[in-house]
């Protein structure tokens, strides 16, 4: 504060004592108003540039958060399509209503909790055992951990146009591969657990490095002098992760299964670009169309915005479900340990 | 024990060099903004609208466009920025129109955006033409632009009811056969072009027996065609009225042409006779450089296609049939919306690209089929032949194909019935299901989709 040069004291000019302007050894009437001019703004100023400087923030999330949130909750309570989005019919409730009945709704929450299960757990499983590894003294360390996270910077685009190849059915590596010691070929994308297998993979592929980073840092936290200890009273290395790492991890592990969870709901990208017929239909028979696929479907492609609404809204109430299960069960196990 | 594991903090070298590490972040810092400041020229595109009249006091017209249009490699650009010195021609190309489709749409429906010209594929004009129509400058008012320069179906698209016109034709895609004379000639059947275009000649069930006569003689890993999509569009394309009728009424569903078409494609992939795959995906293409398809419906872009997928030595390897009916499959037009700074420099721009002599260049560069009649007697035309098929007049083929085919009924969705009957309907017989599931998953997922 005091660099500021307005209300900052003039340096004097040469000597060591202070000096005092000529003529006036008191303020003056016209002085003092002007101070007083000036530490009402200083006050001003104190007051209300903090509120200026976090505006960007907050202008921004109205801009492309908040009004985005509260149109498509207007428009979901509307008919109206994409070609025409000013021309809305009031439905009331209706878009709604109509996902209780609708199939393809529920076959996609199905796919979202399956596709979600089977790449998250042996994600984080994956991810636990790769962090173990590399949290022993290992020559070029840094260039393992580099490694890991090499899969999570390239871009999904990239990654699943690869593995599109790999799954082909006709032409595919691993149908190839699986040629060599004898096995069928398997349909990977027009069947239904095999395709769910293979976006999976993709996600799995992704996702596990990212992990393993967080576990290996919660790991590196954990004080020496409990695998001292413990090594001391005979526990083996197995025992060592049981008893210290595991526990100590705790919290970690929620955190990764949190936010792993999110990630699985709004699985996306993987599949979308997994399909092999244009149009986010996830499949023949949609059998890996994800929530938000449909969502993209019935918005992007077929046009219907307030059908696309009100499903980004039931998918948002979902989402809040499973963060309160989520709070629930890691206060339980807090309360447990 | 302990000594083996390293906690991260122990390895970070205390202060190291901050000043390289300064360096580095500046780095990473400006290309990343420098990428996302290149990212956000790509795709905006306003910038060159806005700039329009600065530069030299050149008018810069943009266009917007998807896939290869091809009128840049045509030399089109240049030779009217020769004959109009004070023009300057921009383009920006979106490499697919699933992709280039909504935008256009949002920016239609907003008003901004929007280039000086815009394109729109044959499969939208329906919707544009019924939703957007407002929002496009009347073609049929521009100088020298005479409605009978166009096939009459190709004219009524791109009209609206109270007749305007929204864009002027670009090509057409007059369907026909192509095959393989080798394959063919394997499995016992004439090669020559006449005699295969007899064999089928009039009826698509023709073209079924003949695949199922090529079935039994036939080269071992080898289909009769392509896909069931593929067939599914040939057999839909050439009939007059398919997924919606003149009223505008959607009635895929009881069109008992559209389900005989769906059957017939069904028994196709019952006998085997289609390969079970998605056109334009890696596995076709891949399964076209091995020469595994013995037909391809096929208008005059696909060869270039073709081309691009095959090995070399399968050049001159393909023919040109006529195909049992004539259809049209693919074709753009150019329009112009109002809201654009150089409207009427704009028309003039797209009247001139699409009139007769320049579609004629375009399609001996790009194989776009002429929707001009006018283009049909040029010497490009007639004269055009293709490195895949050899000496086949491909020009009289498919000029002839263009005047037979019908005027279709085109509606706003078709794309969305279309892709549900294959995608999600007849591939499925290829992978075991019955006709009858097909047929009900298909519906159950257009009706779905097309419900507002």
């Amino acid at each position: 504060m005091a660099t500021r040069p307005d209300t900052a004291a003039l340096p004097s000019k040469g000597g060591a004592a202070p000096g005092r302007p000529p003529g006036s050894s008191a303020p003056s009437d016209q002085d003092k108003r002007r101070r007083a001019k000036l530490s009402r703004r200083w006050q001003r100023d104190m007051r209300w540039s903090p509120y200026a400087f976090v505006a960007p923030f907050f202008l921004l999330f109205l801009a492309f958060g908040l009004f985005p949130l509260i149109y498509t909750g207007w428009a979901s309570l509307h008919q109206v399509e994409l070609t025409a989005p000013t021309d809305m019919n009031w439905v009331g409730l209706k878009n709604y209503t109509r996902i209780f009945d609708d199939d393809f709704f529920w076959n996609a929450a199905k796919n979202t909790l399956t596709i979600g299960i089977i790449s998250t757990v042996p994600q984080l499983l994956m991810a636990m055992g790769i962090a173990h590894l590399l949290n022993y003294k290992l020559r070029a360390s840094t260039f393992y951990r580099v490694a890991m996270l090499a899969p999570y910077a390239t871009s999904i685009a990239a990654a699943s146009l690869v593995f599109v190849l790999l799954f082909g059915r006709d032409y595919g590596m691993i149908n190839w591969a699986l040629d060599v010691v004898g096995i069928d070929p398997v349909d990977w994308q027009g069947e239904k657990w095999p395709s769910q297998f293979a976006v999976s993979t993709i996600i799995i592929w992704r996702w596990t490095g990212y992990n393993a980073l967080i576990y290996l840092a919660a790991m590196q936290a954990i004080p020496q002098d409990l695998y001292e200890s413990a090594a001391l009273d005979g526990a083996s290395r197995w025992r060592q992760f049981i008893h210290v790492t595991l526990p100590s991890l705790r919290p970690t592990i929620l955190f990764t299964v949190v936010v792993s969870t999110i990630g699985a709901s709004q699985i996306f990208g993987e599949p979308l670009l997994f399909d092999a017929n244009k149009g986010a239909s996830g499949g023949a028979e949609h059998q890996f169309q994800t929530l938000g696929l449909y969502l993209y479907e019935q918005g992007w492609v077929n046009q219907h915005l307030g059908r696309a609404s009100a499903i980004a809204w039931t998918m948002f109430a979902i989402l809040i479900v499973i963060g309160i299960i989520n709070q629930l069960i890691s206060r339980r196990l807090r309360a447990s340990s | 024990m302990r000594a083996r594991t390293l906690p991260l903090s122990r390895q970070r070298s205390g202060g190291g060099k901050p000043i390289a590490r300064k360096a580095l972040a500046i780095a990473a810092v400006v290309s990343l903004g420098t990428g996302l400041l290149a990212g956000c020229a790509d795709d905006g595109g306003d910038d060159d609208s806005d700039s329009s009249s600065g530069g030299e006091g050149k008018t810069t017209i943009t266009l917007g466009l998807f896939g290869t249009m091809g009128f840049k490699e045509a030399g089109l650009y240049a030779e009217y920025e020769k004959l109009n010195p004070d023009i300057k021609i921009a383009e920006n190309v979106v490499e697919r129109n699933e992709n280039y489709y909504p935008a256009l749409v949002n920016h239609l429906t907003t008003n901004s955006g929007l280039m000086d010209v815009q394109a729109i594929e044959v499969a939208n004009i329906a919707e544009v033409v019924g939703t957007q129509a407002d929002k496009f400058a009347d073609m049929a008012k521009v100088e020298g632009v005479k409605k009978d320069g166009w096939l009459p179906w190709k004219w009524e698209q791109a009209t609206t009811k109270d007749g305007q016109t929204i864009g002027l034709g670009t090509d057409v895609g007059p369907m026909a056969i192509c095959y393989r004379k080798d394959l063919f000639e394997k499995a016992g059947l004439p090669a020559d072009r006449e005699e295969v275009g007899k064999l089928w000649a009039g009826d698509w069930n023709k073209f079924i027996e003949t695949g199922e006569a090529y079935k039994k003689k036939a080269g071992k890993d080898t289909f009769f065609m392509d896909s069931p999509g593929g067939l599914l569009n040939a057999v839909l394309s050439s009939e007059k009225e398919k997924f919606y009728d003149a009223s505008g009424e959607v009635i895929y569903k009881s069109n008992p042409v559209v389900k005989d078409a769906f059957d017939l494609t069904a028994a196709a992939a019952e006998k085997g006779l289609v390969q079970s795959q998605t056109q334009f995906q890696p596995a076709w293409d891949t399964t076209i450089a091995n020469s595994k398809f013995a037909t391809v419906a096929c208008p005059p872009w696909m060869l270039g296609y073709i081309k691009g997928k095959s090995q070399p030595e399968a050049a001159g390897k393909w023919d040109v049939a006529v195909a049992p009916k004539s259809g049209n499959w693919g074709g753009s037009f150019l329009g112009v919306p109002k809201s654009g700074k150089n409207v009427e420099e704009a028309q003039k721009l797209v009247a001139w690209l699409t009139a007769p002599e320049q579609q004629a260049k375009l399609f001996k560069v790009q194989g776009s089929f002429p929707s001009a009649p006018g283009a049909y007697d040029s010497p490009e035309v007639t004269g055009a032949k293709n490195e895949m098929t050899g000496d086949a007049p491909i020009g009289e083929i498919f000029s002839e194909a263009a005047k037979q085919i019908p005027v279709q009924i085109i509606g706003p969705k078709d794309q969305i019935i279309q892709q549900g009957l294959t995608d999600n309907g007849v591939i499925l017989v290829t992978k075991g299901k019955s006709a009858e599931e097909a047929w009900e998953t298909a519906t159950k997922t257009i009706d779905n989709n097309l419900d507002k």
